[in-house]
């Protein structure tokens, strides 16, 4: 078998008496959808926060797109095409939905050590950005300031903006946390598009985003995956049920 | 129209500071073309301070270090008898920027109030340097015997030097502007507003961080060869901390992130510093509720409140 897109070998992180991640190994193949679920407290931002390079972890090996990664930074790991999105949504509210794209875009086109032309007036920016735009279902909202549009819309600009990077891997932390039934099912409707063009991690609590998405689901409890496998599978996991899935499964 | 409304109001402002000079000699008061100068000075000082503290969220409250290493890079060449404005006025940028560069190099590993300490912190390790070396001058400072040499170009005119710091506000605020709406402007922008979401599209942050802390630096650095020889006088005391907060005062006066914004907090700093310091040595009394009341009321500072100067550079 090829050696899957992302893999991760005993990944550990403490923030002074917590672990946070406590040995976690993890694959991620080319083309699937990965949901990695767990109760509160179990890891999951920090984990998310260890594979987008914005926290160190203290041991363990990150291997994506079969080079070592664990030592490079959030930026750099955004070149070799991992993009993510933010439990909190983290935009530039004063900046309008187009020109937040632009900027990952052109994170993405050469340095920016240009002094000189107007980036509003780039064609080579904009075109691309408002196609991200659109792909998402912004594509009305383009001159909209950021800060003024719906929690919804902000989490499809967050996603946008990953998209924009052109990331071999997408990193999704809750992205329908906050949202009402509406915009939350517009959100699954997109991921699901996502779904057969990108491979896509996500950490969710909502159940019914997780089974209508995931190819493949990871089990974290306090800092450790004790379950891999098929959604059907474990949703039978004894021992899922036992640690976390229990009622909110036998409701369905 | 809000920059139509800009267009105006830097029109007639520039329009002003180019009359300054005739209006001084029309009635015979000389002081104020030595007012002016000294407040188009402060102003470039103010712009270069604004690009890192207003535009890229970085609270460097050392500004003033990069004014005294301008200075006796004019100085000390000065007085072993290279008078060369060329050879000074580059020293002084090229050796303000480097001083930025390995300031910023440790400062910007930190954030907020770590780096408002640290930077102040090296500002006045350079300004003990500068009072502990007795041969040039040490805490007294030393006379610059001749202003800066440029061929033709005559500083001992007060009018031609006049317009020589004039014509370098107008050239740095145009370099400016092409900056702040370029790639780079917007990158140094975005990262003051969320630095994480920044790295995590795939920019290096840190780099363009320090890019603009090296030009704010150097620019500062000119500022200081300007200052001295203004004023024929070469003292450490131009990089005594409260310069730097003197320094920031104008440009939150004048209007964080305006660009324009700083000329006018230099102008009405100095401006209120001359007025009122003929009363009362307290004069700084009246800048303090008049700096509150900005802070709170006006968010783009004194700029904002005239026509056009919501306008973000």
């Amino acid at each position: 078998m090829a050696e899957p897109l992302l893999s991760v070998r005993g990944l550990r992180k403490r923030f002074g008496g917590l672990v946070a991640t406590d040995g976690v190994d993890l694959d991620v193949v080319e083309g699937e959808t990965l949901a990695i679920i767990g109760p509160n407290g179990a890891g999951k931002t920090t984990l998310i926060g260890q594979l987008a390079g914005s926290v160190r972890p203290d041991a363990g090996t990150i291997r994506f797109g079969g080079a070592d990664v664990t030592a490079l930074s959030d930026s750099a790991r955004s070149h070799r095409g991992l993009a993510r999105s933010f439990q909190v949504t983290s935009i530039f509210r004063d900046l309008t939905a187009l020109d937040n794209v632009a900027l990952a875009v052109q994170a993405h086109d050469g340095h920016s050590f240009r002094f000189w032309r107007p980036a509003r007036g780039e064609a080579a920016l904009r075109e691309p950005a408002r196609a991200a735009l659109v792909r998402v279902g912004l594509g009305e909202r383009a001159d909209v300031p950021a800060g003024t549009l719906a929690h919804g819309e902000q989490r499809q600009l967050e996603i946008a903006m990953a998209l924009a990077t052109r990331p071999r891997l997408l990193l999704l932390d809750e992205p329908v946390a906050g949202m009402g039934v509406e915009e939350s099912q517009r959100m699954v409707g997109l991921l699901r598009e996502l779904r057969g063009s990108h491979t896509l991690v996500l950490v969710e609590h909502d159940m019914d985003v997780v089974f209508a998405l995931a190819d493949r689901i990871a089990v974290l409890v306090y800092g450790r995956v004790i379950a891999s496998g098929a959604p059907e599978a474990i949703r039978l996991d004894p021992e899922v049920r036992r640690a976390y899935l229990g009622e909110e499964v036998t409701q369905r | 129209m809000r920059s139509r409304a800009q267009a105006w109001t830097l029109t007639v402002g520039f329009l002003a500071l180019a009359l300054v000079p005739v209006a001084a000699a029309l009635t015979h008061q000389p002081f104020y073309l030595d007012l002016f100068r000294r407040m188009m000075i402060f102003a470039i000082a103010a712009v270069s301070l604004d690009l890192i503290l207003g535009f890229g969220g970085m609270v460097s409250f050392g500004h003033a270090a990069y004014l005294g290493i301008g200075a006796y890079a004019v100085a000390i060449p000065a007085f072993y008898g290279i008078e060369s404005g060329l050879v000074q006025w580059t020293l002084a940028m090229a050796l303000a920027g480097l001083a930025a560069l390995v300031i910023g190099a440790v400062s910007l590993r930190t954030s907020g109030v770590s780096f408002i300490m640290i930077t102040l912190a090296f500002a006045q390790m350079l300004y003990y340097l500068g009072i502990s070396i007795n041969a040039w001058g040490a805490d007294d400072g030393m006379r610059l015997a001749r202003r800066s040499a440029f061929g033709p170009v005559d500083l001992a005119n007060p009018y031609v030097f006049y317009y020589v710091v004039l014509g370098l506000l107008v050239v740095l605020l145009a370099l400016g502007h092409r900056l702040i709406h370029a790639r780079f402007g917007v990158v140094i922008s975005a990262a003051r507003s969320n630095e994480p979401r920044m790295r995590a599209i795939g920019f290096a942050t840190f780099r363009y961080k320090l890019a603009a802390f090296v030009i704010a630096g150097a620019v500062g650095g000119l500022a200081g060869a300007l200052l001295t020889n203004q004023t024929e006088y070469l003292t450490p005391s131009y990089m005594h901390w409260t310069r730097s907060g003197d320094i920031m005062v104008m440009v939150i006066l004048g209007g964080m992130g305006t660009l324009f914004g700083p000329v006018l907090g230099a102008i009405v700093f100095l401006l209120l510093e001359d007025l009122l310091s003929a009363w009362t040595v307290h004069w700084q009394v009246v800048l303090g509720p008049l700096l509150v009341l900005v802070v709170l009321y006006a968010r783009s500072g004194l700029y904002g409140l005239l026509p056009g100067g919501t306008h973000r550079g």
